[in-house]
């Protein structure tokens, strides 16, 4: 089958989708990944890779933290990054996505990183540059968002290496979620045998169970046993019409609490995309406590980040 | 062709390697492997010096000067340097010297840790063919061979090291 993310010898060059990633090219992102997180740890906290390369970040939509993130990872790297918020300039002068495109790569761009409001965008950019530009998706509507499903992958990884023993547990806005769709193919392409969700009817997608999760309604049920608690964000933002009563009952019913944390394992860990909702999605407690990797989980994400430019950058001379 | 017995060789390395050790004081001195063989070859040295000397890891993948044209191929291997490399003799190990490409990458992923004092390499085996003016201090053997010859040094389950000689596959 084609597969616009991989070049002729099956090799990575473009990440849109995790969907139909081999767990080959999972396990070297995650495996490359592993030798950055020391790089930052260091006095001199680069190394040379993208020496003399350009990436650029053409953001579409609004996202510090994602494109904070790449820039410090393109950085560290030693590229030069060029940041665009095209939502604040030509596009709203009429310019249409591609011509924006086809000037950066006028500009000698090498690598655009692209985040946009509408699914499919990166891989409509993908498919219009020319052989040695590579793209990454940093998140297309409610499509796909890879970088972070990579990430929270890699966390899970590092806290618990067995993945063949998990159990594994998503709480929250599914429906809006593009991390969610690109973390449960991660986690089974890994091999993780027991994912589910845990949600309110009207938060998940129809269907969903065709992904190969376990659909829960009540965190109690949900959370028993599970090694992995991932929350995921209540996008305000997208939320059109009324799914939820109100934030107040959707905390009560879905909030992370110490009480719901409790019918986990003892040792399970609570991860968290960000930007947190305290006080809907997760409690304050929660958040900062002792089983929380949120923050670990931003740092991998540099790492990670780096591990996919890398990847990308190399072996096309 | 017949090939040095490695273990004979590391013998031989081994006493150089001490013999700089006390030149230059345990505690001033580091020695450093490169993935993968360096690393075999450091660690057995350690355990026959008897010594408490820091130590550290090192793969100069993110450093290498071909990585444009051949990218991240095989996985590479944390780098892991866990002392202050500022004012210490590093002993640099690798296991063959060839065109001392990958000596000048770890030289440079070393500096990004800090100054050293010094930077001595030691090698089993240098087999020539030099692309860079660097040359090994310490050295097991050398032997010249082709360019379509690829010598590798690799270890049985029971830590025993062994030295191949294969039809270049890249050449």
């Amino acid at each position: 089958m084609y597969n616009p993310q991989l070049d002729n010898d099956g090799n990575l060059k473009h990440l849109l989708t995790i969907e139909g990633l081999p767990k080959k090219i999972l396990t070297q992102i995650l495996d490359t990944a592993e030798t950055f997180v020391g790089v930052a740890e260091r006095d001199i906290k680069k190394v040379p890779l993208l020496r003399g390369k350009t990436v650029c970040n053409i953001f579409f939509e609004n996202s510090t933290r994602t494109r904070t993130t790449f820039e410090i990872a393109a950085k560290r790297l030693s590229a030069d990054v060029i940041n665009l918020n095209v939502g604040t300039s030509s596009q709203s002068k009429g310019e249409t996505i591609l011509d924006t495109v086809d000037n950066l790569i006028a500009m000698h761009a090498d690598m655009f990183v692209v985040r946009h409001g509408q699914s499919g965008a990166a891989h409509f950019i993908a498919q219009h540059v020319p052989d040695n530009i590579s793209v990454i998706n940093a998140g297309d509507g409610r499509h796909a968002h890879p970088t972070q499903g990579l990430l929270d992958v890699f966390t899970v990884r590092r806290y618990k290496p067995d993945m063949h023993n998990l159990r594994v547990a998503l709480v929250g806005d599914v429906l809006h979620s593009r991390v969610a769709r690109s973390e449960i193919h991660a986690l089974t392409t890994l091999g993780v045998p027991e994912v589910r969700v845990i949600a309110p009817k009207t938060l998940l997608p129809a269907g969903v169970e065709k992904l190969g999760v376990q659909v829960f309604h009540d965190m109690k049920a949900g959370l028993k046993d599970v090694d992995v608690i991932m929350m995921l964000r209540l996008q305000n933002e997208r939320m059109t019409g009324a799914l939820l009563p109100s934030a107040q009952e959707y905390f009560k019913t879905f909030g992370l609490t110490p009480e719901k944390l409790s019918y986990a394992k003892p040792d399970a860990i609570v991860m968290h995309p960000g930007p947190m909702n305290r006080g809907v999605e997760i409690d304050s407690s929660v958040a900062d406590g002792s089983q929380s990797v949120i923050l670990p989980q931003v740092t991998y994400g540099i790492a990670v980040r780096m591990a996919v430019m890398a990847i990308l950058a190399g072996g096309n001379a | 062709m017949q090939l040095p017995n490695p273990e004979t060789l590391l013998a031989e390395i081994t006493a150089k390697i001490q013999t700089q050790l006390e030149i230059n004081g345990a505690p001033n001195t580091a020695l450093v492997g490169i993935h993968s063989g360096g690393v075999w070859l450091m660690q057995r040295i350690l355990a026959s010096t008897k010594q408490d000397v820091a130590h550290g890891m090192l793969d100069a993948a993110l450093y290498r000067d071909d990585y444009a044209q051949r990218g991240l191929k095989t996985e590479p291997k944390p780098s892991n340097i866990a002392f202050d490399v500022t004012d210490k003799h590093i002993i640099l190990i690798d296991d063959i010297f060839y065109t001392g490409r990958t000596t000048r990458a770890a030289m440079n992923e070393l500096f990004d840790y800090g100054r050293p004092a010094s930077i001595t390499l030691a090698v089993l085996i240098n087999r020539g063919g030099a692309e860079l003016p660097i040359v090994p201090n310490i050295v097991g053997a050398n032997i010249v061979l082709k360019p379509n010859q690829d010598l590798q040094l690799t270890q049985d389950a029971g830590g025993k090291l062994l030295l191949s000689l294969q039809k270049a596959s890249h050449v």
